[in-house]
This record gives structure tokens, C-alpha cells and sequence, in this order.
């Protein structure tokens, strides 16, 4: 296990590196002189060649990269051009609430999923497996923004049950502000989910096992639940780990809705001031965060499935 | 969002046995999907009428979808403007079926080019296998890591939002999923018996591929197409919401619903007629992305 933990992990390095490469290239076909982007047509010669300096754009190409991967390996991505706060900060202030948004979103995703799943499996081809299946065509097909201005209009704007935006300050109120949003990625992720699980279930619902227990007289509930549903997990923490990725480019459009902080909003202002540095290290957040997210999948195949341990 | 879920459509599934030998012609394939399922026929219909409006747009919009007019400002609807104005006076249904050529034109385009340029790499890393595979295929599973959204955002990013570069976008965003299921059909289509014997007879390398090898493994090309050309009109939807996609003024659904949301508390039609547009547009193609995928290949059909 250890030695295959340590391969997974060498196995990173080149994806990183093709990221890096990625952004860096992304970063200089750019049309234009970044210089005169970011400081506008009304600067001087003497202000872009400072500029320049400062930002080592007069360096050869060669070296700009090495640096850049130097810097980026160090978690340094210098300073934002718009407010010249170090994005460290940037991030450290707006990173907490994406993860707030996506554990929230992905808990009553699965809260809302898994059971819609199991129940429409139990009864299949009646009126709980149809409901699933429109839910989950209409989750698959509707934009979460769309889905998010709606619950907004209808719950915030109209009702005034929750807050129309922000973030709320301390955790009831903070609970307050981002149940709609956590809603709005719920109910997609509970529709992608909720098919999942009645696939999977009603695979393994066939299998010998399931055929056993209840031979034996196990309860019907016992026979779902730790039978079945243990056996049905593994395709299921895929589709969790999937619908943890889709959190974070729906972030983006969640926190945009909500004007809630977040590293989607950052990277979106960012690329509305077209502010470089912060458009870049918000691209490269994004990146790792994939990296580990998928990372973290392979390793609960590995906790969950011990046939892939014994392989390795 | 929900652009990752495709990363979990069920690639290997296209490439049965059976998909590969099918004999029909795409006009047997075509009249199956369309006289299939009354779900098929109904989406079919909505699919139709939505190209339609989107072609004769000039001719049939009321309006200019881009003229402002301080004295017309967020109307409800009414007789003279069906869906209201919005906050410049400009009217909205005008505005969405002018809308609907440049979401559904990135619908049609990118996965077109994404199944050209996926193919062209997928049967490249399957019939030579080697470094070439090992190259492909390495790359393609990077970029398969990233939710198609999440890719399309961070080259949008990169390179800010003309009609091309959402083109460009788009299709590196779709290329690799074309460039996997390309590859695993060349794999299977490769052990062929007539593959061997057009070897043995001397055929040129290129004439096996595009006579013998490129037609065979059409089938789950033109599902993945099908089923990607909805996610692509969503993902330009939301590109365009998050103003990195089509720019104002000119109209796209998904910046309608942006202007409208930052106008919500005057009027809210601009939000729902954009967002039920999408919504209905990318239901009907995925309804018949899976009808074209059960007539195609049985075997798989749920």
C-alpha cells in the first residue's frame, strides 16, 4: 500500500508540471503587452519599463519560466496588480469559503441523493424510480446558475426567508447565508447521485450475496443497507469524488449569484480587472485542487476495494 | 456546472462489440431515433423549432435586440414586448432569439471540430500503439482529470471571450473524451480479421485508416458528439453568465440571465426566459444524445 501510495504520488509530478507549464504559456501568448494591459493606455515609457522590471518581464523567456516554476512550487504568487495585496492573502481570505460551500454542498447532496437513490431502486419502474428520472434529466440539463437566481428570486427576493447575499459572520448566521447556496449544488449533485446510487444498487441487487442474506431472513432494510449498499459504495465514492470537482467550476457561478467570497469570485473579478498575478495563482488553486481531489479518490479505492491493494 | 458528471459518462460502454459490426446506414439510424420513443419525437421537435428560430432570427425577432431605449425600460410583459425589456429598454424575446445563434452555434461547432481533432488523435495512439500511444494517451488522461467547466474556465480565462477562442475553449475542453473513446475503438477494431487482411494485401497505411478503421468506429463518435453538443451549449451558457463568454451587447442566454440578474429587483423575466431556454434546449439534445445511443448500440441501453 505504501509503495503504491508513493508511486501515486510520483505520478503527480508530471501533471503537475504540464499544469504549470500550461498556465505559463496561457499567461504569455496573451494578445498585448502585459505592461501596457495592466497599467493602461495612459501610462508613460518610463512606468511600463519599471513595470516590466518589477515583474522580471525583461528577463529571457528561459528564465522567466524557471523562476515562475520556482515561485510556484514555493506557493509564492507575488502580489495582486489591482489592490497590490500579496495573494497569499487573497487566497487565504477567500479560500475557507469555497471549502464551506463545497463540504456543505456535497453532505446534503449525498443527505438528498443516496436515500432518493435506494428508494427509487426498492420500487423500480413505479412512480419513485420515474420521479428520479425526471430529476435527474432536469438536474442534468438546468444551469446551476439558473437554478441558484431562481431559489434566489423565489426564496431570498420574495419570501425573504434567507439573505439575499454575503457571507454572514459567525456560524449560525454564516449556516443562514449559505444554506441556498449549498442548496442550489445539492440538488444537482443529489440528481447525479441519486441515479448512481439505483444504478449501482439495482446492479448488485442481482448478486448472490444480496440472494443470501435475505435466505436467511435478514430484514429487508438490513438486506439494502448492509448488504447492498456497502457493495454498491464504490462506484458511488467515484461519483462523489466527480461531484466534488463539479463544486469547484460551480463555485464560480454560485458565489457569483450569492456575491459570496470565494476563490471562484476571485478568479472571475480577477479576470474582469484582468489582473494577471491573481488570475494565475486562482487558475493554479483550482489545479491542485483537482490534483487532490482525484488523489484523494484513488485513495479511498484503496481503503474500499481491497482487491486494487492486493494488486499493487 | 455538473460538466464533471460527463467525465463519469460511461466511455467504455460505447464500444461494444456489437456497436462496431452494426451494418445499418446513417439513414436507418437517423428515421430509428426519430420514429423511436414519443419522449424522442417531442424532443426532436423542440430541437427543430429552436434551429429554426435561431436561423431566421433577423427575419423574426420584433426588435433590434441591441437598441437602447430610456423610455421603454424594464417593461413587463405586454402585447408590444412579449417577455418585457430589460434595464437598457431593449427587448427581451428580441434579445433571446437573437441569443439562441450564439448558444446554440458553439452546440454544433465544437464538438464537431473536438470529434475531428479527438479522432485524428485516438486512432493515431490506437493503430500505432508505442510511444505515440503512450504520449496521446498520457496527455488526453491529464486533461480528462479537469471537469470540462473547470477547463473551459481556465482557458477562457487565459484567453478572454471572442467567438473563436469559446470555439478554441470548447473544443480542447471535449477533444479528449473524443481522443479516449477513438483509441479504445481503434484497440477493438484493430484485432479485426480485415484489418489483418487488408495489411496482408498491402494497403497503405493511411487507406486503412480512413477506409477501414474510421468508418468502424463512427458509431460512439457520433453519440459522444451528440451528447457533448448539449454540454456545450450549457458550458457557453455559463461562460457568457460569468461574462467571459459571448460579450454584451451582443445577446447570448447566458448573459441575458446576467444582466437580469443584476437588474432582479425591477424585473425578473429576462432571468426566467434565458435560463428555461437553456434548460429546454440542453433537456431535448440529451434526451436525443440517449436515444441515438440505444438505436446505435442496444446493448447498452438502460
Amino acid at each position: 500500500m505504501a509503495r503504491y501510495l508513493f508511486f501515486r504520488l510520483l505520478d503527480m509530478v508530471p501533471t503537475v508540471f504540464l499544469v504549470l507549464t500550461m498556465v505559463f504559456i496561457a499567461m504569455r501568448i496573451l494578445p498585448g503587452d502585459p505592461a501596457l494591459v495592466a497599467l493602461g493606455p495612459n501610462a508613460d515609457g518610463g512606468q511600463l519599463e519599471a513595470f516590466r522590471e518589477k515583474m522580471g518581464l525583461n528577463e529571457p523567456l528561459g528564465l522567466q519560466y524557471v523562476t515562475f516554476l520556482g515561485n510556484a512550487v514555493r506557493f509564492d504568487f507575488g502580489h495582486s496588480l489591482m489592490s497590490d495585496v500579496p495573494i497569499g492573502t487573497l487566497i487565504a481570505n477567500n479560500l475557507p469559503h469555497t471549502i464551506y460551500l463545497t463540504i456543505a454542498s456535497v453532505v446534503l447532496g449525498l443527505v438528498m441523493g443516496i436515500p432518493f437513490g435506494v428508494y427509487a431502486a426498492t420500487q423500480r419502474n413505479k412512480l419513485p424510480d420515474s420521479a428520479l428520472r425526471i430529476y435527474s434529466l432536469i438536474g442534468y440539463a438546468i444551469p446551476d446558475f439558473y437554478l441558484a437566481a431562481v431559489l434566489l428570486i423565489v426564496f431570498s427576493l420574495n419570501l425573504g426567508w434567507f439573505p439575499i447575499n454575503g457571507e454572514g459572520s459567525g456560524f449560525w448566521d454564516g449556516l443562514h447565508h449559505i444554506f441556498l447556496p449549498a442548496l442550489t449544488l445539492a440538488m444537482l449533485k443529489s440528481a447525479f447521485l441519486g441515479r448512481l446510487t439505483r444504478t449501482s444498487l439495482l446492479e448488485v441487487l442481482g448478486r448472490d450475496y444480496v440472494r443470501t442474506a435475505r435466505a436467511k431472513g435478514a430484514r429487508e432494510s438490513r438486506v439494502i443497507y448492509r448488504h447492498a449498499l456497502r457493495n454498491a459504495m464504490l462506484p458511488l465514492s467515484t461519483g462523489i469524488g466527480i461531484s466534488i470537482l463539479a463544486t469547484l467550476s460551480g463555485s464560480v457561478a454560485i458565489e457569483l449569484v450569492f456575491n459570496r467570497p470565494g476563490i471562484g469570485r476571485l478568479l472571475i473579478n480577477a479576470i474582469q480587472e484582468r489582473d494577471y498575478p491573481v488570475i494565475q495563482a486562482g487558475v493554479m488553486m483550482f489545479a491542485f485542487f483537482v490534483i487532490l481531489v482525484n488523489l484523494a479518490m484513488d485513495i479511498v479505492y484503496l481503503i474500499a476495494d481491497p482487491r486494487i491493494r492486493m494488486k499493487s | 456546472m455538473t460538466d464533471a458528471r460527463l467525465s463519469d459518462f460511461p466511455v467504455d460502454d460505447l464500444i461494444s462489440r456489437e456497436a462496431l459490426a452494426d451494418e445499418r446506414g446513417l439513414g436507418d439510424v437517423v428515421r430509428q431515433v426519430i420514429f423511436g420513443r414519443i419522449s424522442t419525437q417531442v424532443a426532436f421537435f423542440v430541437v427543430v423549432v429552436f434551429i429554426v428560430v435561431a436561423i431566421l432570427a433577423p427575419w423574426i425577432a420584433p426588435y433590434d435586440p441591441v437598441r437602447q431605449s430610456i423610455l421603454q425600460i424594464n417593461k413587463h410583459p405586454s402585447w408590444d414586448h412579449w417577455l418585457g425589456t430589460d434595464q437598457f429598454g431593449r427587448d427581451v424575446l428580441s434579445r433571446m432569439i437573437h441569443g439562441s445563434r450564439n448558444s446554440l452555434i458553439f452546440g454544433l461547432l465544437s464538438p464537431v471540430f473536438a470529434a475531428f481533432f479527438g479522432t485524428i488523435l485516438g486512432v493515431s495512439a490506437g493503430y500505432f500503439g508505442g510511444i505515440v500511444d503512450r504520449l496521446i494517451s498520457r496527455i488526453v488522461d491529464m486533461l480528462m482529470a479537469f471537469p470540462e467547466l473547470l477547463l473551459a474556465i481556465l482557458i477562457a480565462a487565459a484567453l478572454g471571450g471572442s467567438f473563436w477562442n469559446i470555439v478554441v475553449v470548447l473544443t480542447v475542453a471535449f477533444t479528449p473524451g473524443f481522443a479516449r473513446v477513438a483509441r479504445a475503438s481503434t484497440l477493438a477494431v484493430k484485432q479485426e480479421p480485415y484489418i489483418e487482411a487488408a495489411v496482408a494485401a498491402g494497403v497503405s497505411t493511411p487507406l486503412i485508416i480512413f477506409r477501414h478503421i474510421v468508418p468502424n468506429i463512427a458509431a460512439p463518435i457520433v453519440v459522444l458528439m451528440t451528447l457533448w453538443s448539449a454540454s456545450s451549449i450549457r458550458i457557453e451558457a455559463t461562460l457568457s453568465f460569468l461574462g467571459i463568454g459571448t460579450q454584451p451587447p451582443n445577446p447570448s442566454w447566458g448573459n441575458i440571465i446576467r444582466d437580469g440578474l443584476s437588474n432582479m429587483f425591477a424585473t425578473q423575466w429576462p432571468i426566467v426566459a434565458g435560463g428555461l431556454a437553456i434548460t429546454i434546449v440542453v433537456l431535448a439534445i440529451s434526451i436525443l444524445g440517449d436515444s441515438v445511443r440505444d438505436v446505435l448500440d442496444p446493448e447498452t441501453a438502460r
